[in-house]
């Protein structure tokens, strides 16, 4: 990062509105660069960059301008151990690559909180300008096995060190202990733990570019929380190496300094900016998407956005569909039919149905001929004009492509939302019939969306890449529930059970 | 249905035409006064209806079929076996069943009493003794084909088409079962070939419920 950059960074400070029609990055002031690991205190989401920059959320999903730290770094990151939040903040101490990484602590990130009181913790790591190394872009790791304290930082001036801390008082364990070199090539360096693997988040390319910023998330692993961290194809990241997490695409451009958000129950998401997000005038952006895991590498996965969707149950392969009669895409059929001289001729059904029919040599396409035009796809005004008038059940059926089995998958206006995402309603396409949460904790499809709260969804990637659903309230209950598949053909709601199939769901364009 | 299941349904046609009816094997006249559910929680005794005539499986055809009165109190009376009702003219019989299996097969029944298979419906009832009031629970069902089913006179579940018999395919809404008889109630209807249903109640777990012991009301 060149001085130039950093001052570029300092200066952003610009908030911004996301476009009602547009479901990509977060809503309201999310005008951040360099974002530390958001962070939970009384329920609250913050999150910190460059600067002083400052967000905070009541859900995750709107975010506001928060309240500027003591110390206006570069690229902080936080964590919360105890009763203390630790933020570690770097700063340039002197020409470039002459820098430090401070430490302060509070027992709250609210203002309004009396806990509120940012102290000293004085300086963890540093770099003299001469050596090689950039003491900025820290990143801070507790590793859930040993519960030892972990700092990363660096910034392409020579390498990506490692320092112990003391998860005590969050200070350096032992600062004679030289720091540990473990990557090049990049910054904003964060570690997290996952499934036996010490994997290390770095960013590479360049920022402060805006649009032609190259910056791009990338990563390796290694069974020790001391490397060597190697990619996918075994090369070190010591050496350069780093497999690809996220880099531009769609309306965005280059990510950078990911921090993992574990919302528990195997639900992750890590957060970042964007250097430019076109659809906000190519400013940089926070985001938060969801963390996906596969073949033992993080993957970056996609919230959900709106359209129209099969919802098919992963346990039992059977659709969310509307409790009435399907009729078959086209229009009923006999089983048989004219033409009855093919192959499949004269065979009765038990039921008394006409023969198979063939494809017909004798005039007659048969069954297995055709109506020999387009069959157009079937929507709900085709067919639903004998469906109840008022509340019907949803049940899982197998999925034919009928109108009653597509459901439009839309934000819900003005409705808040949670990390990445905003609350979705749920309606059969083409009607206004929405499914919602019962006081006894099933399911109905209402003849019509008004908006409350049990008729808003909170739907999720999970780690393999299907989704969960749930309301966003049960009536007259506090415990949250998942839309879950009972039978193989029945949903309910139940609680979230990361071991099992019950509450995993695909989302299909239908 | 595939092409096997209709070269079986005519194959058991020819020999049902040569050979003399068999017993029902999976099936016996009860020998005690109360029954468990079996291991896998399933309820293996039940009072079943001589088959009616049955016009289709589709759901509105279905719906129709169930809301038809066929004899007198048909949603309240607890028969014993041997009872005999009259249906559109012709006299059925109630017949008391415990299955060996966790289903109930309904064309074995059928077939050793003569009588038709295809295109029918049989009511079926029986009576789960809780020792205890149980919230929560669901009543889980599979069956040949389609079937509509009610738990002390409330329908809970409605599962329709051309359909086998899976476990826990239907499912209810969470239910109570009350302390001392419940009666489950059913109409299952077939299209051809096989028919056989099973049920069983799940506790809040979805875990197979047990400690009960079911009667046929008499």
């Amino acid at each position: 990062m060149t001085v130039v950059s950093i001052v570029l960074r300092s200066a952003l400070c610009i908030s911004f509105f996301a476009a009602a029609s547009v479901v990509l990055a977060l809503d309201g002031q999310i005008g951040i660069h360099d974002p530390s690991t958001i962070v939970q205190c009384d329920g609250k989401y913050y999150v910190y960059g460059t600067g002083g920059g400052s967000l905070v959320s009541d859900d995750g999903w709107t975010w506001r301008a928060g309240t500027a730290p003591p110390r206006r770094g570069l690229a902080p990151d936080v964590i919360h151990i105890g009763d203390r939040y630790y933020m570690y903040v770097a700063a340039n101490i002197g020409a470039q690559p002459k820098a430090a990484v401070n430490m302060i602590w509070s027992k709250s990130l609210d203002p309004a909180s009396p806990d509120y009181k940012w102290e000293e913790g004085g300086v963890v790591a540093s770099s003299d300008g001469i050596e090689d190394s950039n003491a900025i872009d820290p990143g801070v790791f507790r590793d859930p096995n040993d519960r030892k304290l972990w700092l990363t930082y660096g910034s392409y001036f020579g390498y990506i060190r490692l320092v112990e801390l003391d998860p005590k008082t969050g200070k350096r364990l032992n600062p004679n202990d030289p720091p540990r070199n473990i990557a090049i090539n990049g910054e904003a360096s964060d570690m997290i733990y996952h499934d036996g693997w010490y994997y290390l988040l770095l960013t590479h390319g360049s920022c402060c570019r805006g649009a032609d910023s190259g910056y791009n998330i990338r990563t390796g692993r290694a069974r020790k929380v001391t490397g060597p961290f190697l990619d996918n194809t075994g090369v070190d990241m010591i050496e350069g190496g780093g497999k690809l997490l996220i880099g531009s695409g769609g309306r965005v451009i280059g990510p950078g300094h990911f921090g993992l958000l574990d919302l528990g129950d195997g639900v992750q998401k890590f957060s970042m900016h964007w250097e430019a997000d076109l659809d906000r005038g190519g400013a940089s952006v926070l985001d938060i998407r969801p963390l996906l895991w596969k073949d033992g590498w993080p993957v970056a996965g996609e919230n959900l956005r709106e359209g129209t969707y099969e919802i098919e149950s992963v346990r039992t392969g059977t659709a969310l569909e509307l409790a009435v009669e399907g009729v078959p895409v086209g229009g009923p059929r006999g089983r048989g039919g004219p033409g009855g001289r093919g192959p499949g001729r004269g065979v009765a059904g038990p039921s008394g149905a006409q023969g198979r029919g063939g494809f017909g040599r004798g005039g007659g396409r048969g069954i297995f001929g055709g109506s020999g035009g387009v069959i157009p796809a079937q929507d709900a005004a085709q067919v639903s004009a004998n469906w109840p008038a008022g509340n019907i059940d949803p049940r899982l059926g197998n999925y034919l492509v009928q109108a009653q089995q597509k459901w439009s998958v839309t934000p819900a206006p003005n409705a808040g939302g949670y990390p990445g995402s905003p609350y979705f309603r749920i309606s059969i396409a083409g009607t206004d019939r929405t499914l919602a949460a019962t006081a006894d904790a099933e399911l109905i499809v209402l003849p019509a969306f008004t908006g409350a709260p049990e008729q808003l969804w909170r739907i999720e990637q999970l780690s393999d890449g299907t989704w969960r659903i749930m309301p966003k309230s049960i009536p007259n209950s506090a415990q949250p529930l998942a839309l879950s598949a009972v039978g193989s053909s029945f949903a309910t709601l139940s609680k979230f059970d990361p071991s099992s199939d019950k509450q995993r769901w695909m989302l299909k364009t239908p | 249905m595939n092409a096997f299941r209709i070269s079986a349904v005519l194959l058991i046609a020819v020999a049902s035409s040569v050979v003399a009816q068999v017993a029902p094997v999976t099936l016996s006249k009860p020998v005690t006064p109360s029954k468990a559910p079996d291991a896998e929680g399933f309820i293996p005794r039940w009072m079943i209806l001589e088959p009616i005539p049955s016009r289709g499986l589709t759901q509105n055809i279905v719906r129709e079929e169930v809301q038809k009165e066929y004899f007198p109190n048909q949603m309240t009376i607890l028969p014993h076996d041997g009872d005999k009702v009259t249906v559109d003219g012709k006299e059925l019989v109630w017949h008391a069943e415990d299955t060996k299996n966790y289903n109930v097969n309904l064309y074995h029944l059928a077939h050793a009493l003569g009588k038709p298979t295809s295109d029918v419906l049989f009511w079926v009832v029986t009576v789960v003794n809780s020792p205890k009031e149980i919230s929560g629970v669901r009543l889980a069902i599979g069956s040949n084909a389609a079937s509509v089913w009610w738990v002390n006179g409330q329908e809970v579940i409605s599962i329709y088409g051309d359909r086998q018999t899976v476990i826990d395919d239907g499912v209810s809404r969470r239910l109570t079962l009350k302390k001392g008889p419940n009666v489950v109630r059913a109409v299952i209807v077939n299209g051809g070939g096989a028919t056989d249903f099973c049920a069983r109640f799940l506790d809040a777990n979805d875990k197979p419920l047990k400690g009960y012991t079911i009667g046929l009301g008499n």
